[in-house]
């Protein structure tokens, strides 16, 4: 079919590029044969699965993961080979947009092999009512008539809107999520299909757009065929979502590297339920004796991933130690199951620390230049959480010098300096910043400098002496004779 | 030089010491001195450590958070500020002008060794310094994690004693200058508990005068008129002074936990308030042992070898030792200071007996000296066993972290408290304001963050009878109450789940007499049936039906608590409660922590009316 279609969708997309897209010559010239998405609702975090296909000799695949997956497959009908594709997003889900990855395909079946390419927003001058794009570069500049698959992966907080705003304790929440049954996308998509995966079957409404099906937990909006670029068609579901909506406002890491064998790490989290406000009275007497129907949508365990080989952990808020907590270790990772001093229900905050030990030998290398660096994992320790606003501090020991950072996504960086115990010029703080994190932005990174290890001397010599010069001055005012008479 | 001087412990150490080592004897004594006394200072410290260890470092008892709090706001924003501070979290919406009581400070530990010198001028009492080190009745108070002006006031008291006693022996005017002023300020002028040290002041300048005036005078009569004058005229300047400073309140009256220190029946009969709190109680005979073990019969062992030496010192000691023995009987709370004397008095006692008997010339002169050796080592190592065991048990566990033995031995902890205050302090509105129990002001302010209508200052009693009043009324008039205070929260504290006995149902008693005594509408036999506060079905109709009854008992008729009870049935007091079906008009359950030993709730906004 797809053969037999794609002189008549050359010309139709040429026509439309023509008008709509004068500026950009490489859109004309792109095609999504077949794009499959698939979006999961099943937590707070909307993950979009996207996979564009092209035909097999012309296609490109975007795979969307709010877990939105989309799948594309992207021919080049154009004549000029084209080096990147774009995606797009109405300017409502591009504030949300946490996180986005491209991956293109090749191999079949069993031998596919995955390359991660590279993505970065870009402005498109004319962008139709405030459309924002992210540029996906391909590996190998695709030829006219060439197709790829390339499969996406993209995240978004904060887009599930409980709705009602207030519940009750026995009440379970319900939230509303937007978006279109058409991909859209400022390329001609031959075929569409979306998929919406709901956390249960329980769903209160959702919009149809023939042919829409709905089996299950699971909602199928398509196929669509031949949707000309920028098609859009506004859908929403309301569904039932009692998974813990756990957002840290502000989480505050700081990592200090002592050279003496340790990391210390120390995390301020700040934690608040984003789902449905909690209206009403708390019950305890319900809480504690109908644990399936009371406080469905509150949650009070919370899992922290700490690295392997952890020591001195603890748990702690303002007031004190939290005894409510458990550390189970093995050789590849250490689990911290903690709760908080309470249940969380909608709109309830509540505020701990978290800190640990690390070996240094685990984490600071070596780097063939002779430089150090720390590589160490970007993104919070909780399971399953957004963070609104991430800060990573970076202290590097007294005496460290040009520091730098290198992360895969862009963050805000700057300098500050510390002082500790005994610091005399102040240790170097690398400060890392970012908005919207969430858990697939937990990869490594790593900080390199350079550090004398003279200077790991200068504390204890600082002590020695101190006390050297107490027992000197001691010493001598035994030996020394202070009266004014002759002492015979 | 140390050969033909040395005593016998400096020829110990000279065999030991190679040659070129050699000590003078006086470098010797200032050696084992200050290692002896550096560990009686570590001991101190560690033993005060077990808190810490098994528990968390923490604030252990309600009072100190208040320090807590003031210490924070000194060191965030620095002297001037603290000067100026007005502080709105508490005592809404009457706050206290200034409140300065504690200029807080780190724990005063062991410094005992002061006093010591002086009072047998050569023999230092190091001994001294290691029992107060680890006495129990001084770590009550001086524990990791006490953070109170007693830690502190022991020392300062101390310290002023060891001034004014090394003043006497001196003569010297620095040492009496130093110990003069340094921490009393200028209350000796200003408070009528005060005015009895200024009046030996003023008695002291006359006897002086007139001692003068005797010695410039040669004839005896003229002397005997001019004292006539000048007696009388003093006494009456003195007595005319003093009425117009009672008058004009410059000089404050006498407050009643003075007179209950001279009357310990004084506070039941008058003042409830002081005699709500436990720490006010008259202390019992067995609590003496409990914290001071033998150093109680060496006490009067000790005021024995004083008497035998008489001194300006040894006067002062024993007359130390007395009063503050007689004040420790009277109140739980000044037992702290005995502590001190009693250990002075235990240390002369033990070592002047254990140094009398090689003196005297006797039969069995060495095997007597053994035995008595032995006896005084048995004795000071059970005091030491002793000490641990109270330190570790007793006094190292703080009254807001609850800990109990599971079913298994395992060690259960109740952290109700901190949860609570937590959650007002997370998931309430910042300026809201907290109705409870005054014993739990402080830690509101301090872990909850939050203004409250009474605190642990009571400085306002009648502020202190009104939230006791709205706690014993029904729950419309206490609404009244709650609205004209402003509330928005109410905490009470229960044990009936978890058997903790030290809850508001237990300390009601104390809030209809508080509230009784300024508002004659609380009637203390209203809530009493035959003479008892009961909570069982035969309790009194006004006490299932007031205030804090219901916020205790709120859906508690609901739950089993134990095994092979009904419902409803409360541990702390061991009954079924008689009122199971608690409705609220005027307030929601806003928050209850897991064990319920805590219970927040909401006061509604009023009804809108069409």
């Amino acid at each position: 079919m797809g053969v037999l279609l794609i002189p008549r969708l050359t010309l139709t997309l040429t026509i439309i590029s023509l008008f709509i897209f004068l500026s950009r010559s490489s859109s004309q010239e792109i095609l999504i044969n077949n794009a499959e998405r698939r979006i999961d609702l099943s937590t707070h975090i909307v993950k979009v699965f996207l996979t564009l296909k092209f035909h097999p000799t012309n296609c490109v695949w975007i795979n969307m993961y709010v877990e939105l997956m989309s799948f594309f497959q992207v021919e080049n009908i154009g004549t000029n080979a084209v080096s990147e594709i774009l995606l797009a997003f109405p300017p409502t889900q591009a504030d949300h947009l946490a996180f986005v990855e491209a991956l293109a395909t090749t191999g079949k079946r069993k031998k596919k092999t995955y390359v991660p390419l590279v993505v970065k927003p870009t402005e498109l001058p004319d962008a139709p009512n405030e459309t924002k794009y992210f540029s996906i570069s391909l590996v190998n500049p695709l030829n006219s008539g060439d197709t790829t698959t390339l499969e996406v992966l993209y995240v978004f907080t904060h887009s599930l809107e409980p709705f009602p705003m207030e519940i009750s304790q026995s009440e379970s929440q319900l939230v509303y999520y937007r978006d279109s049954a058409l991909i859209l996308s400022p390329y001609h998509i031959k075929q569409q299909t979306t998929f919406i995966k709901t956390p249960t079957t329980k769903v209160e409404s959702f919009t149809r757009l023939d042919p829409t099906n709905r089996a299950g937990t699971e909602m199928k909006y398509g196929p669509y065929e031949d949707q000309p670029p920028y098609s859009y068609s506004p859908i929403i579901v309301h569904c039932e979502n009692n998974n813990p909506f756990a957002v840290v406002e502000e989480l505050v890491r700081e990592v200090e590297i002592s050279h003496w064998g340790s990391i210390q790490i120390t995390e301020h989290y700040k934690l608040v339920h984003a789902g449905a406000r909690h209206k009403g009275i708390f019950s305890r007497v319900e809480y504690q004796s109908r644990p399936s129907f009371s406080g469905v949508s509150s949650f009070k365990h919370l899992l922290a991933r700490l690295p392997p080989r952890v020591h001195s952990v603890y748990y702690r808020d303002e007031i004190g130690n939290i005894s409510s907590s458990h550390l189970r270790t093995d050789s590849q990772k250490s689990d911290l199951e903690i709760e908080p001093r309470y249940p969380l229900f909608g709109g309830w905050k509540a505020t701990f620390i978290i800190g640990y030990g690390v070996p240094l030998q685990d984490f600071l290398f070596e780097s063939p230049d002779g430089r150090r660096y720390l590589n160490f994992t970007f993104g919070c320790p909780l399971a399953e959480s957004v963070v609104d606003k991430l800060t990573i501090k970076v202290v590097l020991p007294e005496g460290s010098k040009d520091p730098s950072a290198a992360v895969t996504f862009p963050v805000e960086q700057h300098l500050e300096t510390k002082y500790s115990y005994l610091d005399v010029v102040g240790r170097t703080v690398v400060v890392l910043e970012k908005k919207n994190v969430v858990p697939m932005h937990n990869t490594v990174f790593q900080v390199y400098y350079t550090f004398n290890p003279i200077f790991m001397l200068a504390e204890p010599l600082m002590l020695t002496s101190v006390f050297f010069l107490f027992f000197v001055a001691c010493v001598a005012y035994l030996h020394i004779d202070l009266s004014i008479r002759k002492g015979f | 030089m140390a050969a033909t001087l040395g005593s016998s412990p400096s020829d110990l150490l000279s065999n030991l010491i190679p040659k070129s080592f050699k000590l003078k004897t006086k470098q010797q004594e200032l050696l084992i001195r200050v290692s002896i006394l550096c560990l009686v200072y570590i001991l101190a410290f560690i033993t005060r450590l077990f808190s810490v260890l098994r528990y968390e470092s923490m604030i252990h008892e309600f009072d100190p958070y208040f320090n807590y709090r003031t210490t924070l706001y000194l060191t965030e924003k620095g002297f001037y500020d603290f000067w100026n501070w007005f502080d709105s979290e508490s005592w809404y919406p009457t706050w206290p002008n200034h409140r300065w009581d504690p200029l807080p400070g780190s724990h005063g530990h062991g410094r005992h060794h002061l006093l010591g010198p002086p009072v047998p001028p050569v023999h230092r009492s190091h001994p001294g310094t290691a029992l107060i080190a680890i006495c129990p009745g001084y770590i009550s108070r001086s524990v990791a994690g006490s953070y109170d002006n007693e830690g502190v006031a022991i020392f300062a008291l101390l310290l002023t004693f060891y001034l004014f006693v090394k003043a006497v022996n001196t003569g010297s005017l620095a040492w009496s200058l130093a110990s003069g002023i340094w921490f009393v300020g200028f209350q000796h002028v200003q408070s009528g508990e005060h005015m009895a040290a200024m009046g030996v002041f003023f008695l002291m300048q006359v006897f002086y005068l007139l001692d003068w005036v005797k010695y410039m005078l040669s004839d005896t009569k003229l002397f005997q008129a001019f004292l006539r004058i000048t007696v009388g005229s003093a006494a009456g300047v003195g007595a005319v002074a003093l009425g117009l400073g009672m008058a004009s309140g410059y000089i404050s009256p006498w407050t009643g936990r003075f007179y209950s220190l001279l009357d310990p029946t004084y506070a039941k009969d008058h003042i409830p308030i002081i005699a709500s709190v436990s720490e006010h109680q008259p202390t019992a005979w067995s609590s003496f042992m409990f914290d001071f073990h033998i150093l109680l019969f060496l006490f009067p062992a000790g005021l024995y070898f004083c008497f035998k030496r008489l001194s300006d010192a040894t006067i002062f000691i024993v007359m130390y030792g007395l009063t503050s023995m007689y004040f420790a009987g009277v109140m739980v709370r000044s037992k702290g200071k005995t502590t001190t004397t009693g250990s002075t008095r235990g240390t002369s006692g033990s070592k002047a007996s254990s140094r009398a008997l090689p003196d005297q010339s006797q039969p069995f002169q060495k095997n007597g000296a053994i035995a008595l050796l032995v006896c005084a080592f048995f004795l000071l190592s059970k005091y030491v066993t002793h000490c641990t065991w109270v330190t570790s048990e007793a006094y190292s566990s703080p009254s807001i972290v609850l800990a109990a033995r599971g079913a298994h031995g395992n060690r259960v902890i109740f952290d109700d408290y901190r949860e609570a205050y937590f959650w007002l302090r997370q998931n309430t509105p910042p300026d809201a304001k907290v109705m409870s129990w005054w014993d739990y002001g402080y830690q509101i302010t301090a872990m909850g963050n939050r203004t409250v209508i009474v605190d642990n200052n009571t400085w306002n009693n009648t502020h202190i009878a009104t939230v006791g009043r709205a706690m014993s009324s029904y729950e419309d008039e206490a609404y009244e109450i709650m609205r004209s205070l402003d509330v928005g929260y109410v905490l009470v504290v229960f044990g009936g789940v978890t058997g903790y006995s030290s809850d508001d149902i237990n300390k009601f008693l104390w809030m209809v007499r508080i509230g009784g005594g300024i508002f004659p509408v609380i009637k203390e036999p209203d809530y009493l049936v035959n003479g008892e506060y009961r909570v069982d079905k035969g309790a009194a109709p006004k006490m299932l039906n007031c205030l804090m009854y219901k916020l205790s008992y709120y859906r508690f008729g609901e739950l089993v608590t134990e095994y092979g009870k009904p419902p409803g049935y409360d541990r702390a007091r061991g009954v079924e409660i008689g009122n199971k079906d608690v409705k609220l008009e005027y307030l929601e359950e806003a928050f209850t922590t897991s064990n319920w030993i805590v219970r927040i709730y909401k006061v509604k906004p009023p009804n809108n009316r069409w």
